[in-house]
């Protein structure tokens, strides 16, 4: 018992006090930034772009298919492409999600979430989720497990996972939904309780990611419900996580 | 018997490996003692060949032969009946070529058609089964186990998979990318892309620098070093010693962080490219490296400690999920849970790795249950310091070196087989190419192909309340299985 008294004492604080604006290293790529005057439109990035996220005249890239892999930075001959390490990159819609030159990080992450009336009355105190990985590669469930660790500690803000849909407020979905999953998610869906949440994580939840193509998926489920908000990444960062959450059931 | 001999790692011409006729190649199979690392079927014009790749651990070489079935014959006389080893091999070549062993003892769907599958039943006084899944209460992958217990006894635990089949091998021949071979296994991603990279540099032909090579194995062993961490906090969770739990969880935030300053991932994804690695680690990264992990060898050193001589965590760990050395032969386990079993494999050194081979590899005393399976990550974390220490100080000699180099294109009728020993045992990558210098197969087995029985096998006669335990300490990947 004295050893592990001894070891809380010598761990001493672990926590990130403040979570909205917490450092991240500066090698972390974020939000691209775009320089559409440095461009020569040769093609290379679009054509060597693993999901297909990137298209030119003007550049955009598309932060739905984007799985952050730098590929297209370090292809870019003339750095028209180059990744800021901004982790605030969750929107409300698709189309929010698109990067071009025009959008500096400030202004991306003011118009990316707007918090819903209904969303802040009822979920602002507290949100619960079920996450359902249906065809994730364990990626994004690994950092959606660590956001409840003693760093991120997600719990402090009445934000948690739960282990049934019937506790839960909404789901979580990671992976690009396989034909073998898609009956469990619906089920998951139809067995959380009124009112209730779904949001996308990562970009294989958001836009299929490098399984587009797969011909093992069955994406049905996202016609038929609306989908609350898309958190990009490949993973998706526990500080991109958190705040995504945060800004969606709290006023910024 | 006609075997073509390679080493990891060698390009050969397709043509060169034997086609003997099936019902030798049968025989031998049924006969030997090697260990199967691959076994699948590929299209061969009109009908299917069927390659067989076998280990020689001893000695450092794969042998590889085929046979060619013709498309007329639809079914064979099973070999699993008389080798074991083949269980899971010939049940998904059954359900990738639709062609049936006969007399297969536990011929079941493996990633499709799960509406078919019909599980093992027991009848009695007190039997009840427990359904748990697919989605379970972590946050975790999804798959369908099912419990017959007596009481709170587990007599048999049968394991249904396949919810996350997403077709990687189909995928991997139409678009090969190394942000594909990423995802297909997001927790082992630096040693799935090595192997990708590995294969297609031997079908192309590429040799990359040494530094490359380095800086590859130094991201292998800090993602051991993280995911070991990571798992000896979540053996902690699950019998509720919350104390390790967030020392560990924390500690490996710190690997994983400086990985992100390599690579800006935390996981190190984009890091490994064909051709070499993308980034650099300079003499300045490189202290930081040995500086972070000296730290956390500390920390992880006091809190095992700590959590071993509690006698609360010694109770729950010891004589839990006991596999015994000779199931885990007959089930031809591999890798982490192999060696806690006594089997002593590590493909980085069976297969002579030219940086390993100057390494020392201490021996394990395996108890073969849940302790054994905490004691041997314990074990591999303090090993792997060591071992990336070592390798940052090659790096020093080769600084001026490229990391990247460019890459040709493939080579017509090649086969190539890269395996690498990633956290969780040898993970094995195959393809061919064909006559136009395409893709024309790529197979991947993840070693948890292999262990999922042994799962099976561990939690029989326990409590059912100590599956998560058990589970934990095997920690399969679901994805890894099902592609």
């Amino acid at each position: 018992m004295f050893d592990t008294l001894r070891m809380k004492l010598w761990q001493k604080k672990q926590y990130i006090p403040d979570i909205k604006n917490a450092p991240i290293r500066e090698q972390f790529r974020g939000l691209p930034i775009l320089n559409n005057s440095k461009c020569n439109s040769c093609n290379i990035c679009v054509n060597s772009c693993p999901t297909g996220a990137i298209s030119i005249n003007p550049l955009k890239i598309d932060m739905a298919k984007c799985t952050l892999c730098g590929k297209c930075k370090n292809l870019c001959e003339n750095n028209a492409i180059e990744y800021s390490n901004f982790y605030k990159l969750a929107a409300d819609s698709k189309e929010k999600l698109v990067v071009t030159q025009e959008i500096t990080s400030e202004e991306y992450y003011k118009r990316a979430i707007e918090v819903r009336k209904e969303i802040y009355s009822i979920f602002n105190r507290s949100i619960k989720f079920r996450q359902v990985s249906a065809g994730g590669c364990n990626g994004c469930e690994m950092e959606l497990n660590a956001v409840s660790n003693a760093n991120f500690d997600m719990g402090r803000f009445g934000i948690e996972f739960v282990a049934s849909p019937r506790h839960a407020d909404g789901i979580v979905i990671t992976g690009p939904i396989t034909k073998n999953m898609a009956y469990a998610l619906e089920d998951c869906y139809k067995s959380t309780p009124d009112p209730k949440v779904v949001i996308l994580c990562g970009a294989c939840a958001i836009s299929g990611g490098v399984f587009q193509e797969s011909l093992e998926l069955n994406r049905e489920f996202l016609d038929k419900y609306k989908i609350d908000l898309y958190i990009p990444g490949c993973p998706v960062h526990p500080l991109t996580f958190i705040n995504a959450i945060l800004d969606f059931i709290r006023k910024k | 018997m006609n075997y073509y001999v390679v080493k990891n790692n060698q390009r050969i011409n397709l043509l060169d490996i034997p086609t003997i006729d099936f019902e030798i190649l049968r025989a031998h199979l049924v006969a030997t003692n090697l260990r199967v690392v691959a076994f699948f079927g590929a299209d061969w014009g009109s009908d299917v060949k069927l390659f067989v790749a076998l280990a020689d651990d001893e000695k450092g070489e794969i042998l590889l032969s085929s046979a060619l079935i013709n498309k007329s014959i639809k079914e064979y006389e099973s070999i699993t009946k008389d080798n074991h080893q083949y269980h899971m091999f010939e049940r998904e070549f059954y359900e990738q070529f639709g062609i049936k062993p006969l007399n297969h003892p536990w011929l079941k769907p493996v990633r499709k058609n799960q509406d078919d599958y019909e599980f093992f039943e027991m009848e009695g006084e007190e039997v009840h089964q427990v359904a748990v899944g697919p989605i379970h209460a972590g946050v975790i992958e999804p798959g369908h186990f099912r419990f017959m217990c007596q009481g709170e006894k587990v007599y048999n635990l049968e394991i249904m998979l396949g919810y996350q089949h997403r077709g990687c091998e189909d995928l991997l021949v139409k678009k090969p990318s190394n942000q594909l071979a990423e995802s297909i296994c997001g927790d082992s991603l630096i040693a799935y892309n090595m192997a990708y990279s590995q294969i297609m540099e031997q079908l192309s032909g590429t040799e990359i620098t040494t530094k490359a090579k380095l800086i590859r194995r130094i991201a292998l062993e800090m993602e051991r070093i993280a995911i070991h961490i990571g798992d000896m906090g979540a053996i902690c969770g699950d019998i509720a010693y919350l104390m390790g739990k967030e020392v560990y969880a924390v500690t490996r935030t710190l690997v994983i962080n400086t990985m992100l300053e390599i690579s800006g991932s935390r996981f190190g994804k984009g890091l490994i490219t064909v051709g070499g690695v993308n980034f650099d680690i300079d003499k300045k990264l490189s202290d930081k490296i040995i500086d972070v992990l000296s730290g956390v060898k500390k920390t992880v050193k006091q809190m095992t400690q700590a959590a071993l001589i509690s006698s609360t965590v010694r109770s729950r760990l010891e004589k839990t999920g006991v596999i015994s050395k000779e199931t885990a032969t007959e089930l031809a386990l591999v890798g982490m849970i192999a060696r806690s079993c006594g089997i002593e494999i590590d493909s980085r050194f069976d297969f002579c790795d030219e940086f390993y081979k100057d390494f020392e590899k201490k021996s394990f005393k395996a108890t073969n249950d849940a302790y054994s399976r905490f004691k041997i990550r314990y074990k591999e974390i303090k090993e792997s310091i060591s071992f990336v220490k070592k390798l940052i100080k090659k790096l020093d000699e080769v600084r001026d070196e490229n990391i990247i180099v460019s890459t040709k294109k493939l080579i017509p009728n090649s086969f190539a087989l890269s395996i690498v020993e990633g956290w969780r045992g040898e993970i094995i990558h195959i393809a061919t190419t064909n006559e136009q210098g395409e893709l024309s197969r790529y197979k991947i087995k993840d070693s948890s192909f292999n262990n999922w029985y042994g799962l099976s096998m561990a939690v029989r006669n326990n409590g059912i309340s100590d599956f998560p335990l058990c589970n934990k300490g095997f920690d399969l990947s679901y994805c890894g299985f099902d592609l």
